[in-house]
């Protein structure tokens, strides 16, 4: 088989994955919450620039730096949950949350321009490890490549556990499924979408670490575009459903590189666009979602 | 007189109105010399801007969908009639005719996009319509950035690779240069005839308010079920909407592309800010009021040229108007709030229902 092609396979499953670190923080934030966080993509940013302040200002080890971004961003997602989208939670007009959304995320881009400036900023690798060479050398995986696949499948495997076997995991499952019988039952309804937001936030920064560090620069903008992509894997792939994410992410990385390698660079994002639109058309709950009737 | 009009007939008086008034105290300014050129040349800006505040408002407010493709349906306006304008640069001597016929032409297109479009993302709702328009607007951007036109005596060449790619006799223009866009598209709109298209727009969309066929589309907004029961056509409503604001959007492309002599489509002008921006104004001007829309476009035109030092906060100030005005304007908290303190509560929420 063509050495290439197993080369953009392996890019895109890469990519894939990181897409799919980003949806699953959508998908877990939809099912819940059932609002669209425009402002998870600018999230990732925010975490790519912690890092790499703690990285290069502070001379901190990339594991350390890691952390850092991962609190910071917790953080983060927690009180722009409790700021701006609680307070609309049950608003007459669902267009309300999305807009404040909308508006979170330009806050968070250009919060980012003013502080670290509009120049893209060098981004060194969290990965100091140079990578696999296969075939006689006619296939060479770069360690980010691999660190990246890896993390994203201990990721999603943790996050099915705690949510199936977790009492916190049981309780949001609880409070997607109804949220007024949840509070019935007891379960704490702000905490556990609270919960939800932290653990979305801290998916995102993992994934603004390994989506820099693969394409080693770092902008107030580079967060937007993953993350509407990365909302394109989460529709793709089932909205709601964390399986589906992890699917939808693979999926829609890979045809990325693809397009990107075997049509044209230039069309690449259009190209992913257009799957969310045939998508869409087709099976509106994506690949694994469930059809909910809608009541009168 | 004034007292026996309807209440309708009377508000929308005013707007026109006070776009009239603004208008000719401008005009008046100008002619006195007393504007700075910077000002004159925000002119038609400040049109373009009122106009898509205005058609965006009637998906957003009137229908009650989200749109974030919006300047993906100005950029379709400006580059047809640009292209339009160019070729038949020298065949139409005559400016205004020409600038008549590509006005027509862009409108036309952005129209015909918009229901191409509006068909499938029309059978959406709320974030997933709006996340779809996104898309379709970046695909539009996308899509003319790799966009090659040539033209020589055989006719028209296309491609989508490079100018290399047309392949073209010696003798042959580009006219369509991928990112380069446009370039030399005669510079016909003036202020006059941006005014006169707001007044087009505004007759347009607050005629289609105040009839049957926009009564049913609000009707869609507060109730698609039992809308849908009583009799109404959901998609045809829906689709009529969005098709004229398509069509609204691609006379403020058109005017765009006349105002410049280079046309470039980039996420600035024709992407995702563009259609935020305009998605600002119509949050502050008030979601489904035109004449709030026609203000909050030009006051936010305006105050960042007059407050030149403020350019870098501009966007961050925005960011959180637009956020405390939804908290302020839809959080059950507040509008409770608004109710105890404030005397205008009672009607605002009746408003706002």
């Amino acid at each position: 088989m063509d050495m290439s092609f197993i080369s953009y396979l392996i890019n895109g499953l890469s990519l894939g994955s990181v897409y799919a670190i980003i949806a699953l923080g959508y998908t877990m934030v939809y099912g819940i919450a059932k609002m669209l966080n425009f402002a998870h993509g600018d999230v990732i940013m925010i975490g790519a620039y912690m890092a790499l302040i703690a990285m290069t200002q502070s001379g901190m080890s990339p594991v350390i730096a890691v952390l850092i971004a991962i609190v910071v961003c917790t953080v983060l997602g927690v009180v722009i949950e409790r700021v701006a989208y609680k307070p609309l939670r049950n608003a007459a007009s669902s267009l309300s949350v999305l807009i404040t959304a909308i508006g979170v995320s330009y806050l968070l881009q250009n919060i980012a321009l003013l502080v670290f400036g509009s120049n893209a900023k060098t981004f060194p690798s969290v990965v100091e490890w140079t990578g696999i060479t296969l075939a006689g050398g006619q296939l060479s995986i770069s360690g980010v490549t691999v660190v990246t696949i890896v993390v994203c499948l201990i990721i999603m495997a943790a996050l099915v556990l705690f949510v199936q076997k977790s009492k916190p995991g049981q309780a949001m499952r609880a409070v997607s499924e109804d949220k007024g019988a949840a509070q019935l039952m007891g379960i704490n309804v702000n905490g556990t979408i609270a919960l939800t937001f932290a653990i979305g936030s801290a998916l995102a920064a993992v994934a603004g670490v390994l989506y820099c560090s693969a394409y080693p620069s770092v902008t107030p903008y580079t967060g937007a575009m993953p993350g509407i992509k990365a909302f394109v894997a989460a529709v793709f792939g089932g909205i709601g459903s964390i399986p589906g994410a992890f699917i939808g992410g693979l999926l829609l990385g890979v045809i990325e590189i693809f397009g990107r390698a075997y049509i044209t660079s230039q069309m690449a994002d259009a190209l992913v666009f257009a799957v969310l639109i045939i998508v869409l058309l087709v099976k509106p709950t994506g690949l694994l979602g469930k059809k909910i009737q809608e009541k009168v | 007189m004034w007292k026996k009009m309807n209440k309708n007939t009377r508000s929308n008086l005013i707007t026109y109105g006070i776009v009239i008034a603004a208008f000719i105290i401008m005009q008046v300014l100008i002619s006195t010399g007393s504007v700075s050129s910077l000002l004159e040349g925000i002119m038609v800006p400040i049109c373009i801007y009122v106009i898509m505040a205005v058609s965006l408002n009637l998906v957003v407010g009137i229908l009650g969908e989200l749109s974030l493709g919006h300047a993906g349906f100005m950029c379709v306006g400006a580059f047809t009639s640009a292209f339009f304008s160019k070729c038949m640069k020298d065949v139409i001597t005559v400016a205004p005719l020409r600038f008549f016929l590509a006005m027509l032409i862009g409108i036309a297109v952005a129209a015909l996009f918009g229901i191409i479009i509006g068909i499938p993302v029309l059978r959406l709702k709320g974030d997933y319509l709006a996340i779809v328009t996104l898309a379709f607007g970046e695909i539009i951007k996308n899509l003319v950035n790799v966009l090659y036109i040539g033209q020589d005596s055989n006719g028209f060449h296309f491609s989508t690779k490079d100018v290399m790619g047309l392949d073209m006799e010696p003798g042959g223009t580009v006219i369509v240069n991928g990112p380069q866009g446009i370039t030399g598209t005669p510079q016909d709109a003036t202020f006059f005839i941006g005014f006169i298209m707001i007044l087009i727009t505004l007759f347009i969309v607050l005629n289609l308010i105040n009839s049957r066929d926009g009564r049913a589309i609000m009707s869609i907004r507060d109730n698609r079920i039992a809308a849908e029961s009583i009799g109404i056509n959901v998609t045809k409503y829906k689709l009529m909407a969005f098709t004229i604001s398509a069509a609204l959007a691609g006379s403020a492309g058109v005017l765009y592309a006349h105002n410049l002599s280079t046309l470039t489509a980039n996420t600035n002008n024709f992407g995702y800010n563009q259609s935020i921006m305009i998605l600002v104004f119509v949050v502050l001007g008030g979601i489904g009021n035109i004449r709030g829309s026609i203000i909050a476009a030009v006051v936010l035109t305006l105050l960042p040229e007059l407050l030149r030092g403020m350019e870098d906060y501009r966007m961050l100030i925005y960011a959180i108007v637009l956020i405390a005005v939804m908290l302020f304007n839809w959080a059950p908290k507040a509008i409770e709030w608004r109710e105890k303190h404030l005397s205008f509560g009672k009607k605002k929420k009746e408003a706002v229902k």
